[in-house]
């Protein structure tokens, strides 16, 4: 067997380490991400809602995401607030001393250190390699401690026999489900519906990005004006911000 | 006693005999009776292969799946050529009607085989069972 030459190995080392060099931090733009290759560690996916140009009004992410995921909407008739499945809720906030009300969509906020995983004891409640936080249904016995654990209401059961699901988003009677960033999406290369249809035909309130990466829009955005978090005193470390709360 | 001469008989036996099977035979050969022996898996889209011959697909493709969706779902590997969608697409089953058939019904593809050996999979309460455009 031959072996390599010490110096050979030196030199590969060198030059490797001189790649790192050129190429600096990575950029994790949104592409398609290549069939068998896992979600990229080094990327953290989160999102942005400038409040200030989310119309109260306007339910154009809701909508967008129900149309999606294949749920129900709010104006169907026989839409049951208390059981069927909402992955966003606009919110209405309204300030007591100025009356200057705001209605941010509120949606699972993809914690770094996300309680739900925490509890959940199957190892359904996961967080990908890219901190999507998601139910890997497979695993999922639906006993709700999860939905118990999540101080954002971000989750839902499901408690009804279900046909002509979406293909992309399988679900079924007896488990939680939430929003998960549209993976599907994602892993396609494309941003999640919600954004998508705001950017189109919302008021452009909602940006989508990599946290991780320095450069991206969202990072510059936030570097620009800041953000801030729901209920930050947890110390969940969400993956979604707010401007102008 | 007998109106038969006793030499006869043999050949009447005989008779008797190829008689029978002529009636038995297509019987015998009708698809109903087969289906009996076999499950009778709907053929796939013409002109398509599957990932593995067909006698390997038999016996492997629950672990595929099982391997499939794990690595899909908790590590992010996407792999289209080999998602359970891409399985129902090759593999729709059409009625009479010209209509792609969901897992409700008896004559789809993981069917067949499944009520034969009395092997029930809850995979369809959650997945879509045949292809976000088929007719329907
Ligand atoms: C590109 C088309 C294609 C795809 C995708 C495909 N198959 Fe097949 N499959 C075939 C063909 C062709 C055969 C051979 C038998 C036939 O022609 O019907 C076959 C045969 C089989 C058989 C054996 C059937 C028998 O005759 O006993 C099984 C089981 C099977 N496939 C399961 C699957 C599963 C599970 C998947 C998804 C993981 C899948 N197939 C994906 C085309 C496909
Ligand atoms: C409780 C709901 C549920 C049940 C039941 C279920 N799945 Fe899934 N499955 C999902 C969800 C959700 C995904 C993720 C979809 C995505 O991210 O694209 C998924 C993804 C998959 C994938 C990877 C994506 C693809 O299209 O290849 C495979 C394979 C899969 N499931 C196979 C199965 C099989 C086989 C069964 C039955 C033994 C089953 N599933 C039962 C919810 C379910
Ligand atoms: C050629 C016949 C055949 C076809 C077609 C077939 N299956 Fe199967 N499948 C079987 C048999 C037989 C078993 C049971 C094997 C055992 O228990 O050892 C089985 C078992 C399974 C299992 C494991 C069930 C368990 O409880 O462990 C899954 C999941 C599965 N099949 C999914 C599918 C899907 C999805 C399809 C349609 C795409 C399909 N099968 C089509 C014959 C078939």
């Amino acid at each position: 067997m031959s072996q390599p030459a010490r110096r050979d190995v030196l030199k590969s080392l060198a030059l490797g380490g001189g790649l790192t060099l050129i190429v600096g931090p990575v950029a994790h733009a949104l592409a398609p991400r290549p069939p068998g290759q896992p979600a990229d560690p080094a990327t953290r996916w989160a999102l942005l809602v400038d409040t200030r140009a989310c119309k109260v009004d306007c339910a154009a992410c809701v909508d967008a995401c129900n149309r999606e995921m294949g749920l129900k909407q709010p104006t169907d008739p026989d839409f049951d607030p208390a059981h069927d499945a909402q992955y966003i809720r606009k919110v209405t906030l309204r300030d007591p001393d100025t009356g200057h009300t705001t209605a941010p969509p509120v949606m699972c906020q993809h914690c770094a250190k996300p309680p739900c995983v925490d509890v959940c004891p199957t190892g359904a409640s996961m967080q990908r390699a890219d901190h999507i936080v998601q139910v890997d249904k497979h695993l999922c016995i639906g006993c709700r401690y999860c939905m118990m654990a999540c101080p954002y209401k971000a989750r839902s059961f499901v408690h009804q026999d279900l046909t002509d699901q979406k293909p992309h988003n399988p679900r079924g009677k007896g488990c939680v489900e939430s929003c998960n960033l549209c993976v599907h999406r994602i892993d396609r290369g494309e941003p999640p519906a919600c954004v998508a249809a705001c950017q189109r035909d919302g008021g452009g309130a909602m940006v989508f990005g990599d946290l991780a990466d320095p450069n991206s829009d969202l990072n510059r955005r936030l570097a620009e004006a800041g953000g801030h978090r729901i209920r930050a005193d947890l110390g969940l470390d969400t993956g979604v911000y707010y401007q102008g709360l | 006693m007998s109106a038969w001469p006793q030499r006869r008989r043999p050949a009447l036996a005989l008779a008797a005999l190829l008689l029978a099977l002529a009636l038995a035979l297509p019987v015998l050969a009708t698809p109903a009776a087969a289906a009996e022996l076999f499950p009778q898996v709907p053929a796939a889209a013409p002109g398509t292969e599957c990932l593995a011959p067909p006698g390997e697909m038999r016996r492997t493709h629950m672990d595929r799946l099982t391997h499939r969706r794990t690595e899909a779902v908790r590590a992010g590997i996407r792999q289209p050529a080999e998602s359970l969608t891409r399985c129902l697409s090759c593999h729709a089953v059409t009625d009479t009607h010209g209509q792609v058939v969901t897992a409700e019904d008896p004559r789809h593809f993981c069917r067949e085989c499944h009520d034969f050996a009395a092997v029930t999979v809850d995979c369809f309460s959650c997945h879509a069972s045949r292809p976000e455009d088929a007719p329907r």
